[in-house]
């Protein structure tokens, strides 16, 4: 299992919290009979009864609330703290109220539509996005394909080992000269390095996941002689699915990080130009909205592929 | 009925390890007739998990071989199914589909669909299961579970059923209960059955012979035992037969006299 110990480092904690997606790690046993399941609890309040149905309503805003509320302080008290501290005339960042007023007119029109790179802030996000997705999908792809072939297979892991743990080094931004000279476009080059961003965490929480097949899995297809694509489907795949959703989300961030990034240097529409465009103007407003967008749909990202590796771990397998 | 259905012949087993190989096996002969319910005893790491895989096909012996109705065991294959000590569920399946995958493969060209579906819960309902079809295997429990899996390889109708210390996470009623479960199953189906355990009284209770393993490296068989005992055999009664106390004496003294755990001899 040294091989696990190689290529699992940079995702333990990651998967640490993914592994309560999985229903194997919280599989144990228990002799008493099993304690009613989530969809059993839920059902035990009289079905339709209107009363009840709302109480739980309201219980549960109330509980997410109450969650809520101490981020809600917090951001309240430092968003009050840095507008007392840059309230003074000659301060060097505008305080938030200021933020707000001078980039009205972005909050209030996203999808403004001007000349060249003067577009409203939806379309510089969407223009962002459109490569993240290309290039993200090109690296789940490819990274899945890759990550299952070194972790089945032993000649394959030592082949390839030694490369993607090297290659994975190389920071997104330095692929871009190389990326640039090749493809000789900007938008080509931008997604060639969110594909190169993303692929690796893809590749080895693949190949973990697929060496961490557990032997009595592997043990039962044997016994049942199952094909070599039944066992991937039916064994591999649900086996998996957990370590490479670790994978995916981690990818997914990074590429979102590495587009920014890169788009500084590429120019063209896309938030990230827009960050270096208002940066180039002096136009702090603009730069401080942006960066609050960028976190967001950062932050929307990574819950929507844990949705996604949520859901399909819950029905992988099943006909 | 075959005398020779199962033979076991000069079975040797060797891994090799970082420090050279590692002789976990040597010289194991054994014959069992068909029908016949065999219980294999030993301390723990002394080779019975092997032995059970080489038998399985998922393990290879080193010398000698196995051979089933005269046939060579090289591999794998549903007429000997495994039931195997914990996680042997895939958790990812309902329990009636876990059950489903091996009708499907096994019969997938003899039966029907409905026929599988069919076959599928006659097995479930064999181990009183099939209330709990749609339930996935963490939501039951381990007895559940085992039960689950016992019906999972009956139901690939196996000429051997294999059975890996299959309660020994079991507290002692739930396995007691399963142990009954097993021998009506076997009275009913009379198939023949290897089943390793390290408790001595459901070696007696179920065995109609008793295999004691040496201590490893190089483990071997040490004593075959008959257990005198006719069937059906009924657990309160038979804990006092004479014949029950002489075989349950036996085995204690193997496991206890001549071949102490290697730790406690230290
Ligand atoms: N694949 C393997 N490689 C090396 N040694 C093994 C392997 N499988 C089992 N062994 C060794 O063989 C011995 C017997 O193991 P096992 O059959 O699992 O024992 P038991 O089931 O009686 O507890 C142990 O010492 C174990 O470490
Ligand atoms: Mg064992």
């Amino acid at each position: 299992m040294n091989k696990v110990a190689l290529v699992s480092k940079v995702s333990l904690d990651e998967k640490r919290a993914e592994s309560l997606m999985s229903s194997i790690d919280t599989e144990r046993v228990r002799e008493t009979a099993a304690p009613p399941s989530a969809a059993g609890a839920k059902v035990q309040s009289p079905p339709g009864s209107f009363a009840s149905a709302a109480r739980h309503l309201v219980e549960r805003v109330g509980k997410a609330l109450e969650g809520a509320l101490p981020t809600a302080v917090l951001l309240a008290m430092l968003l009050g703290a840095w507008q007392l501290a840059c309230s003074e005339p000659g301060a060097s960042l505008p305080p938030p109220s200021k933020v707000i007023s001078d980039t009205w007119p972005l909050i209030a029109h996203p999808f403004y539509v001007g000349n060249g790179t003067d577009q409203g802030l939806g379309w510089q996000i969407l223009a962002s996005l459109r490569r993240v997705a290309m290039g993200f999908g090109l690296a789940a792809v490819a990274g899945i394909s890759l990550g299952v072939l070194i972790g089945h297979s032993k000649v394959a892991f030592r082949a390839l080992d030694p490369m993607v743990q090297v290659l994975r080094m190389v920071p997104p931004l330095a692929w871009l000269p190389l990326s640039l000279a090749t493809f000789h476009q900007a938008n080509p080059s931008a997604v060639f390095v969110i594909f190169i961003t993303a692929i690796w965490p893809i590749v080895l929480n693949t190949a973990v996941g697929v060496s961490n097949i557990p032997q009595n899995y592997r043990n039962i297809a044997k016994v049942l002689q199952l094909t070599g694509p039944e066992y991937f489907f039916k064994i591999m795949l649900p086996a998996t699915v957990p370590y490479m959703f670790t994978g995916l989300r981690i990818g997914i961030g990074m590429s979102w990080i590495a587009i920014i990034a890169s788009e500084t240097l590429i120019g063209g529409v896309g938030i990230g130009f827009f960050i270096w465009d208002a940066w180039n103007s002096s136009l702090m407003s603009e730069i401080i909205i942006a960066l609050v967008y960028v976190g967001l749909v950062g932050f929307a990202l990574d819950r929507l592929i844990g949705a996604i590796g949520r859901l399909i771990s819950r029905t992988a397998g099943a006909r | 009925m075959t005398l020779k259905h199962l033979s076991i012949e000069s079975v040797g087993v060797s891994f090799p390890t970082r420090d050279g190989t590692f002789t976990a096996l040597r010289d194991i002969n054994l014959t069992i007739a068909q029908g016949e319910f065999v219980a294999m005893i030993g301390h723990s790491g002394c080779g019975k998990s092997t032995l059970l895989n080489v038998i399985a096909g998922l393990v290879e012996a080193t010398t000698g071989a196995v051979l089933l109705d005269g046939k060579v065991v090289d591999s794998p294959g549903a007429d000997r199914a495994v039931v195997f000590q914990d996680h042997s569920l895939l958790p990812w399946l309902s329990v009636y589909d876990n059950v489903r995958l091996a009708v499907d493969k096994v019969s997938g060209k003899s039966r029907t669909r409905a026929e599988r579906h069919t076959w599928t819960m006659h097995n479930l309902d064999l181990v009183d299961m099939a209330h709990a079809k749609d339930k996935r295997p963490h939501e039951i429990s381990g007895g559940m579970k085992q039960r689950v899996g016992i019906a999972r390889a009956l139901s690939m109708e196996p000429r051997i059923l294999l059975l890996d210390e299959p309660f020994g996470a079991l507290d002692a009623l739930t396995r007691a209960t399963l142990q009954d479960k097993v021998m009506n199953i076997h009275a009913t189906l009379k198939n023949t059955v290897v089943m390793i355990t390290h408790d001595i009284d459901e070696a007696v209770l179920l065995g109609d012979r008793i295999i004691m393993m040496t201590n490893g490296p190089a483990a071997t068989i040490g004593q075959d035992l008959t257990v005198g005992l006719p069937r059906p055999r009924v657990r309160l009664e038979t804990a006092n037969d004479p014949a029950y106390l002489t075989a349950r004496s036996e085995v204690m003294r193997f496991l206890y006299d001549r071949f102490q755990h290697p730790k406690e001899a230290a």
